[in-house]
């Protein structure tokens, strides 16, 4: 039986508390997940400091090349697991495998992971507005005359990680070429992805004390959070509700993701439908960045009706389809129960599964020993209805019809808000709209990201806090 | 000669017979209108036979059922002392009540008796006569905190204490409210830290994991001189066994245990490197054992080294508690020379309860 052992600082460690990672199809266990007791992480903690050290000896010039570098070992080498060598192929059958992503779809993500850690310099560009990064090197510096002090705030970074989608791990990877250690909890799922990144990371010449690895419990979850300077958590309202108010930790919780079309454009919508299509559908619905619902001023029955009929081509299909762009659920019990909350909230009335018509059977179907929820699109005929703002974990989206002076006020919480508009009074109020976390003007899908804009926070505002600083010393070099 | 297997075989023989006299000398004081307790003498009356004469032995328990918990949940208390130690000081000894209403039970002198026992399982090496002890853990209601003073006393030291209210964690940790948590914590151990510091001659601690972790990252406890570590209070796994072992208290004379208000304290088998840090618990059996059976036929004995849920029989002149089926689950153990009769390995919360129960996390 494979073991993935847990990482202390670069060192593996075999512990006697392990669960198993399965196969979502059979039940067959494929690896055996080494657990950290709560105490282990803790006392780990106490070398965070030297830790850091680590990489602060490192300059960013290098550590941005070692991730180029960790880039092509991640996306081609075979690389070290529990003895042997897991090559790139295993490791897309290994996620698709125990999460119930099609290869196909892994393999994007796996794209993502690599391009992110290949163009690390131009994000970390954007996370930091084009700061001469040398300056981190030293802590201080001048750039355009000006002195410019940082302060990084972490000797670690935490993260508690989500089994969805192994795209999302590349929201943490600039913490590496930031000078600030990771200290990950993976999902119970999906350890392939953090596992794979520090073997490539410590292959390509990274420090090994960068990386903690340490799939655990809720109580070893919580003492990563408590311990960390700074953290990521990835997770359910009910899993993040708890530490919204610690400023220390990043939330990254349901997104709400949403299209807008203004009112000056509304009667071009056909023109619009790919992008609601891509924002919908793209790695299945799976991510946060992914539309949950089309708000528009009118045509809403119109575009509901085009869109059900266009999600309706997209069909469950084998893992190792080529053509597969619909992910399964690992636990067939949770999506008859998600598709029991939808057919709940069709009984209240005043909504309706327009995609119903277009199937041969029921939402939820059985592939090859797998369990798929086929896209699903809600026309509702009021924004309050329970349905009109529902995040669930596949292509679903609602469509609601909203006067345009109401929409940005009344469809709350979004992480993406791409609006569709050409009038600027309308833009300006997307723009004052502070609950719009990431705004994508015109015909840009939610799901499109551009890596050096921050995304859902930015880490380096997480990690580093501006200095002031007057000094009659010149700045050493 | 006889072969180690023969001789084990033996011991397990007799300590069977024993079991069996004992279990009729307890069947007998219980029911008995002379010295028995109310309870036991209104549940004989509903029976349409005499348990003191049908009950020969352990097996023949079966016939009284199972012992309900819920029977320990509230008043009247005295209904469980025996009429012959009815003049006695008595205590009363509640659960930590992550359940609901916590079980009570009375007591007279088995704290004092099982922790006795237990002592003459400790080593003078690791737990040294005439030490001092800190209990660092919960106080309050529960039987631990005197336990742990007569113990102390028993080998001629001390104890001091620092207490933890298991209620109050369980709530925070409910309400996910781990800043607060994170206070009391500090606010337990540096407490603790300030005993440990005034007073050299503690040598001996007893606490649980959480709280042994969570001390031995503000001090070295081999460096304060710390020979002995009686742990206990929670579940405890091989991984945290090895993690006290090799990390947190290494040389320290590490000993688990498995004990609550109704049963006494079951010991870890001695500490053996082929068993990989595996936790073997074993009862004070005649005072107390258990079986492990089948979840879903308690009647039925799981085979050793199969999973099942751990039955607890208490049998003292005090408290007569047959059949018990326990919120726990682990691997049915062999009896070893030291211990020959059944134990249980990698003791853990019931599968089936492990959502609801908020285990301490004290």
């Amino acid at each position: 039986m494979m073991h993935i052992p847990l990482i202390r600082a670069g060192q593996p460690y075999k512990s006697l508390n392990t669960t198993g990672v399965y196969d979502f199809r059979t039940g067959r266990q494929v690896a055996e997940l080494s657990q950290a007791n709560s105490g282990l992480i803790r006392k780990d903690f106490a070398l965070a400091q030297r830790n850091k050290q680590s990489l602060d000896a490192l300059p960013v010039h290098e550590l941005l090349t070692i991730c180029k570098n960790a880039a092509d070992l991640f996306a081609t080498a075979d690389l070290p697991l529990d003895g042997e060598t897991q090559s790139p192929d295993d490791y897309v059958r290994a996620i698709s495998m125990t999460t119930g992503m099609p290869q196909s779809l892994a393999r994007r993500n796996m794209e993502k992971v690599c391009v992110v850690l290949r163009e690390m310099a131009a994000v970390l560009g954007g996370l930091t507005r084009g700061l001469d990064l040398s300056i981190l090197d030293q802590g201080w510096g001048t750039q355009d005359d000006r002195s410019l002090s940082y302060l990084c705030c972490a000797n670690t970074l935490g993260a508690i990680l989500p089994n969805n989608s192994p795209g999302v791990h590349s929201l943490w990877l600039p913490s590496i070429p930031l000078k600030v250690p990771l200290v990950l909890k993976p999902g119970s799922q999906e350890p392939w992805t953090p596992y794979r990144v520090a073997q490539a990371f410590m292959a390509a010449g990274c420090p090994p004390e960068a990386f903690s690895l340490y799939p655990t419990d809720h109580a070893g979850a919580t003492e990563i959070l408590l311990r960390s300077d700074r953290s990521m958590l990835f997770g359910d309202v009910s899993t993040v509700r708890a530490w919204e108010k610690d400023r220390r930790v990043q939330i990254h919780g349901p997104g709400w993701s949403k299209v807008v079309v203004g009112q000056d454009k509304i009667a071009d919508w056909p023109q619009f439908l790919d992008v609601m299509v891509d924002s919908i559908t793209i790695n299945s619905g799976r991510s946060c960045l992914n539309a949950s619902a089309v708000w528009v001023p009118s045509h809403g029955r119109e575009i509901a009706e085009a869109l059900a009929q266009r999600l309706a081509g997209i069909s469950a299909r084998t893992m190792d389809d080529p053509e597969a762009e619909l992910a399964a659920f690992v636990n067939p019990i949770v999506a008859e129960r998600i598709s029991s909350l939808v057919d709940s909230g069709l009984a209240q009335g005043g909504a309706q599964d327009l995609t119903a018509k277009y199937r041969d059977g029921g939402r939820l179907v059985e592939v090859d020993g797998a369990t798929f929820l086929l896209p699903t699109i809600i026309w509702c005929e009021d924004p309050e209805h329970p349905l009109a703002n529902m995040e669930l974990l596949f292509p679903f989206a609602s469509v609601v019809e909203v006067p345009q002076d109401n929409i940005l006020e009344k469809m709350g919480s979004t992480l993406v808000g791409t609006i569709i508009t050409e009038n600027r009074s309308f833009v300006q109020e997307a723009l004052a709209a502070p609950n719009i976390d990431r705004l994508n003007l015109g015909l840009i899908p939610t799901s499109r990201i551009s890596w050096d804009q921050p995304h859902e926070g930015n880490l380096f505002e997480h990690l580093y806090k501006q200095r002031a600083l007057q000094s009659t010393i010149p700045v050493a070099v | 000669m006889k072969s180690s297997r023969d001789s084990l075989q033996e011991k397990a023989k007799e300590a069977r017979t024993k079991l069996d006299a004992h279990v009729r000398e307890i069947v007998d004081w219980h029911f008995d209108p002379e010295t028995g307790c109310e309870f036991w003498l209104d549940y004989a009356r509903k029976l349409d036979f005499d348990p003191r004469k049908e009950i020969g032995g352990y097996s023949d328990l079966k016939l009284l059922g199972h012992f309900e918990d819920q029977w320990l949940r509230g008043g009247p208390v005295l209904k469980w002392v025996p009429k012959a130690l009815m003049d006695q000081p008595k205590y009363i000894f509640e659960t930590g009540g992550s359940t609901g209403v916590p079980k009570s039970r009375v007591n007279v002198n088995d704290f004092q008796t099982d922790y006795e026992l237990f002592s003459a399982t400790l080593s003078d090496e690791g737990f040294p006569q005439g030490a001092d002890w800190l209990m660092l853990g919960p106080t309050g209601p529960r039987r631990l905190r005197l336990a742990i003073e007569h113990l102390a006393q028993h080998r001629g030291g001390i104890a001091f204490f620092v207490d933890l209210d298991p209620r109050w964690v369980n709530k925070l940790i409910k309400r996910s409210n781990h800043e607060e948590l994170e206070l009391y914590k500090e606010h337990v151990i540096g407490q603790a830290l300030n005993i440990l510091r005034a007073h050299d001659n503690i040598q001996c601690i007893f606490t649980t994991p959480k709280l042994l972790e969570a001390l031995c990252e503000k001090i070295n406890l081999v460096k304060m001189g710390i020979k002995g570590i009686f742990c206990g209070g929670t579940e405890m796994n091989a991984q945290f066994h090895r993690f006290a072992r090799e990390e947190l208290v290494p040389g320290v004379d590490f000993v688990p245990t498995y004990g609550n208000t109704l049963m006494g304290l079951a010991v870890n088998k001695p500490y053996d490197p082929a068993d990989n840090y595996a936790i073997i618990y074993y009862p004070p059996q005649p005072r107390a054992l258990f079986d492990i059976v089948n979840p879903d036929n308690p009647e039925e004995t799981v085979a050793y080294g199969e999973t099942g849920r751990v039955m607890l029989t208490t049998l003292t002149k005090e408290f007569f508690m047959p059949r018990f089926l326990e919120r726990d689950e682990g691997e049915r153990a062999e009896p070893i020379e030291k211990f020959p009769w059944d134990g249980v390995r990698n003791l853990r919360l019931l599968s089936s309860l492990q959502q609801s129960v908020v285990v301490g996390v004290y």
